[in-house]
């Protein structure tokens, strides 16, 4: 605790180091994913495409992506854009599927009703679509945040700033106090994410949560007139 | 008003590697009337329809709607030029009633402010009140959310209504409510509505031409109703009529006054009990432990259940009563209440008399 409160400027700054880290490439994941999905959506072969690919890059070590991607990128491998592009890759692995499912999961009987309105494709896609897909989508964001927050600490190994350093900082010097501050910090980084996550799904989907209305609020002779 | 409104020709729908869904369809639908597409599962009526909005496109042949050829004009455009109602009301989940009706205005460019007192007027229009414009479509009953169906489709005033089953999932009761409203509405509207079903007795009751459709997508009859129960042009409308032609429009008497009787009946496995067989010809009701009827037994025969016919339930139409009495084998119709318990049972003969009765009153009331 001593520790802590002497080296709170230290972690401060390191959370917010491994903030950035882990939000940038979720967003750009996103970003990404949702007109892939959409274009997936539409194609067969796409899609099956995409899926594939999708699995086999979440295979593919995060250690090894930090090391690999310097050589193909040109970048200094102490960049922290190594991690940005790595953990980038793995968000849209994640969320190519998840956007995927979350479109699957918006009624086709809403999508033909949209279509029978005069709906244009682009039109039918940012207004039914997308905002019918955020439940599923947030479901897939916050499975993100929290694999995000915690992949960015294996870049510690590398020294690129976040809370991770406090690891091998901690490990070096035998210091546990050190060690377990890191671990209560990316704990309470990921635990804060996903409450915003929560809240912004609730701000954005009012009609999730419109709870069945007892009949007695209005008239039952006005409301069922025959 | 034999003016047509949309004319089929020659058209054809076949999906990839199957049967013609739609086989060379040519018909003429009349503005300002409604026509019925009727006929059994699979025979092409969604698809028909469809290919009106362009929903479907045809494989061969041409529609066109006021004279003009439907591919001339962009399809999203054409189709907010048709209120479409389908059986799921297919209301928007995340936008509340007031804006899932103003919908087609504002993709036509109508402001909001507007749009939304279009809307409001609306569910006047079609009875819903003025409170539930803020709900969701999921905090509304079935019978509201078709309202709310209909209210989208009639909101840019479209001179032509399509409509796909749209009173299938509702309840009985509300359906034939609806209908009433339906027509309520079309006497000031006079819209052009083809409307799907696969119920003859929907068909005829909304019609004012009836097309009925075989399976393979054929056009089997193409008439007033009238003329289709009277004279059915082949075996197929025949039969999808129904034996009972010509009785349709008891469908819409009340069969209160129907006298229940008691009937003698045996628990499946136990003796028989209190009431005299002798009442009704030896004749013995077979029932659950829960007294919902299994089917009939006769002391005569060794054969053991006969099955029964179609149940009645008190407050339905005398068409159902005269059915479930016709289709008993002990020509006594079976009275069950909403949990399926026997109440007792009704004669044809009464029945009959009853239906008599009701057709004297109307020609007085002409
Ligand atoms: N998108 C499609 N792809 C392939 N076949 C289709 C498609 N839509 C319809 N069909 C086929 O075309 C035929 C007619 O279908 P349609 O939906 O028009 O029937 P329907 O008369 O509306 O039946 P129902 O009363 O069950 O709604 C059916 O055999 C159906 O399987
Ligand atoms: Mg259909």
């Amino acid at each position: 605790m001593e520790w802590f409160l002497a080296n709170i400027d230290m972690v401060l700054e390191r959370s917010g180091q491994h903030l950035v880290l882990a939000l940038v490439p979720m967003v750009l994941g996103l970003v990404i994913s949702l007109p892939l999905a959409q274009l997936a959506r539409q194609n067969r072969a796409l899609r099956s495409v995409v899926l594939t690919a999708s699995s086999l890059l979440y295979t593919i070590p995060s250690l090894a992506l930090f090391i690999i991607l310097p050589t193909i990128l040109g970048t200094r491998i102490l960049d922290p854009l190594n991690v940005v592009v790595a953990l980038t890759i793995y968000a849209v692995a994640l969320l190519v599927r998840a956007a995927l499912d979350a479109f699957d999961s918006v009624s086709e009987d809403v999508g033909q009703a949209a279509v029978a309105m005069g709906y244009k494709p682009l039109a039918r896609f940012l207004r039914v679509d997308l905002p019918l897909s955020l439940p599923v989508m947030f479901a897939g964001l916050r499975v993100v945040s929290v694999s995000n927050i915690s992949l960015v600490s294996v870049a510690a190994l590398l020294g690129i700033g976040n809370l991770g350093m406090l690891f091998t900082s901690g490990l070096q010097r035998g210091f546990i106090t050190e060690i377990v501050v890191g671990i209560i910090a990316i704990l309470v980084l990921a635990l804060l994410m996903d409450a915003l996550l929560v809240l912004l799904e609730r701000l954005l989907t009012p009609w999730e949560r419109a709870g069945k209305i007892r009949p007695g609020l209005v008239p039952a002779a006005e409301g069922d007139r025959a | 008003m034999d003016q047509a409104m949309i004319e089929f020709q020659s058209v054809t729908k076949q999906f990839q590697g199957g049967q013609p869904a739609v086989d060379n369809l040519s018909m003429s639908i009349a503005k300002g009337s409604i026509t019925v597409f009727v006929g059994p599962s699979g025979c092409g009526k969604t698809t028909s329809l469809r290919m009106i909005n362009r929903m479907v496109e045809p494989t061969s042949g041409t529609i066109t709607v006021d004279g003009k050829d439907v591919t001339s004009v962009p399809a999203p455009e054409l189709r907010r030029s048709m209120g479409y109602v389908m059986q799921s009301a297919g209301l928007l989940p995340h936008r509340s009633v007031l804006d899932n009706i103003a919908t087609v205005p504002r993709l036509n460019g109508v402001s909001k402010a507007d749009a939304r007192r279009r809307a409001e007027e609306l569910l006047d229009v079609v009875g819903l009140a003025r409170p539930l414009a803020k709900r969701y479509p999921s905090q509304l009953s079935g019978g509201q959310q078709q309202r709310v169906g209909v209210a989208r489709a009639l909101a840019a005033d479209p001179p032509i209504l399509l409509m796909d089953e749209p009173f299938s999932a509702v309840d009985p009761v509300v359906r034939d409510e609806l209908q009433q409203e339906l027509l309520r509405l079309q006497k000031d509207l006079a819209k052009t509505i083809v409307f799907v079903t696969h119920d003859i007795d929907e068909a005829t009751v909304l019609g004012d031409r009836v097309a009925v459709f075989a399976v393979g997508g054929k056009l089997a009859q193409y008439a007033t109703p009238e003329e289709i129960l009277r004279a059915p042009a082949n075996d197929f409308v025949a039969s999808f009529v129904g034996r009972d032609r010509g009785f349709r429009h008891l469908g819409f008497t009340a069969s209160d006054g129907v006298t229940l009787h008691s009937v003698p009946t045996i628990v499946r496995g136990r003796s028989g009990s209190g009431t005299d067989p002798d009442a009704t010809s030896g004749w013995q009701l077979v029932v659950d432990e829960g007294m919902r009827p299994l089917g009939w037994s006769t002391p005569g025969t060794s054969t053991g259940l006969i099955p029964g016919g179609s149940l009645f339930r008190p407050g339905e139409s005398l068409r159902r009563a005269l059915d479930a009495a016709l289709s008993s084998p002990s020509g006594l119709g079976v009275a069950v209440d909403t949990e399926g318990r026997v109440q007792g049972v009704i004669r044809g003969g009464e029945v009959l008399a009853l239906i008599e009765e009701a057709r004297q009153l109307r020609q007085a009331a002409l």
